[in-house]
């Protein structure tokens, strides 16, 4: 797993809902695809997407084989507090990669 | 009164609309770039750096431009500059001539030439990862500049070599690229419409491959489509496409990375 893009709007209004969108990196090797000399390339997916606010998982993602290669997940919460957000994502291999933004609430 | 005022907000907004659309579309001369045949949700994901899956390759070709490599340890930024702002507008212009090969040489042989001559390394190889984020990182330098590729008379050969081959018929089904491109530009192939194959935002990523991919990749699936041996990746002839390519989309804007179904 590598790269990561995301947006999230640099302040906002408590209460204020915000939205935030992240791109991240992967194959997503769905593991039907087929090897010229037989069998499978194994598969390689992201399984799971979490968000982590204010000490809460506020949004989660179950990923399957037919989500395409570099996953796009939009989605928005609402901004309680000034504080660092953490976005998580977990492959087949349980691999896990963090990326983290900020976000002052005023 | 209110009828002009009306219509001179208009035009106003109108004029707005026209100069915030992205440099990505037009040539003002009636070429179009494949831009222009997308659906509103694939030119949204181009437009938008947060949602285009080929910013994550030049993310990747930053990070290889100015990592140390080789015995030398030397890296991509020692000459060219840690930002790669000298590279600004220059994939507008290839394939350009080299003088030491005596022929058009393309953005990839460019790398894979520098690769093995400075940086002393094995050269990447043709559509492998490395080679694929360096030729999107230098391309998305030059976004917004306007293709200049053949202003060099020597590629005047290279340019009527590719002319030919685009005109030639390939394949089980006999079919030109210019049968296509030329004759057929904007109508459909089946669901599929036909673009004018202006190759503005190369390397592109191309939501039928779910990765980056070259021109001479493109071109390859276009000659299995005609049911014709593809040329190897790095052939003279491949580049000669090429080459004929970024001529006839002279002064268009670059668009890379480009986003395509």
């Amino acid at each position: 797993m590598s790269r990561a893009l995301i947006h999230v709007p640099p302040r906002a209004r408590a209460g204020e809902i915000i939205e935030i969108r992240t791109l991240v990196q992967h194959p997503m090797e769905t593991g039907f695809r087929p090897l010229p000399e037989g069998g499978f390339v194994p598969r390689l997916i992201l399984r799971r997407f979490e968000c982590i606010y204010d000490g809460a998982v506020v949004f989660a993602a179950e990923l399957h084989p037919a989500v395409a290669a570099n996953p796009y997940i939009a989605f928005r919460l609402r901004a309680t507090r000034s504080g660092g957000i953490l976005f998580r994502w977990i492959d087949d291999q349980g691999a896990v990669r963090e990326e983290r933004a900020g976000i002052e609430v005023i | 009164m209110t009828s002009r005022r009306f219509s001179t907000a208009l035009i106003a907004a109108l004029i707005a609309a026209m100069t915030s659309a992205p440099a990505s579309s037009e040539a003002g001369d009636g070429r179009r770039s494949g831009y222009l045949f997308m659906s509103p949700q694939t030119r949204a994901m181009q437009d938008d750096d947060m949602a285009n899956p080929g910013m994550l390759t030049v993310l990747e070709g930053a990070e290889l431009w100015s990592r140390p490599t080789g015995p030398a340890g030397r890296s991509c930024a020692d000459c060219h500059g840690a930002d790669g702002s000298g590279m600004r507008g220059v994939a507008a212009r290839y394939p350009a001539f080299d003088v030491a090969e005596g022929k058009p040489v393309d953005l990839a042989g460019r790398i894979r030439k520098c690769s093995a001559e400075h940086l002393l390394i094995e050269p990447p190889a043709f559509e492998s990862r490395p080679l694929l984020a360096l030729m999107t990182f230098v391309a998305h330098k030059a976004r917004g500049t306007r293709v200049t590729t053949g202003e060099d008379p020597r590629l005047s050969r290279g340019i009527e070599t590719g002319r030919g081959l685009w005109r030639t018929r390939f394949g089980q089904l006999e079919l030109s690229c210019a049968q296509c491109h030329d004759d057929n530009a904007g109508r459909r192939l089946g669901s599929a419409p036909i673009p004018e194959a202006h190759p503005t935002g190369y390397p592109i990523h191309r939501l039928e491959w779910q990765t980056v991919g070259s021109l001479q990749r493109r071109i390859r699936g276009c000659l299995t489509g005609v049911r014709a041996e593809p040329f190897p990746y790095g052939a003279d002839e491949l580049i000669a496409l090429e080459l004929f390519l970024m001529d006839r989309a002279r002064g268009m804007p670059m668009e890379t990375p480009g986003v395509r179904p």
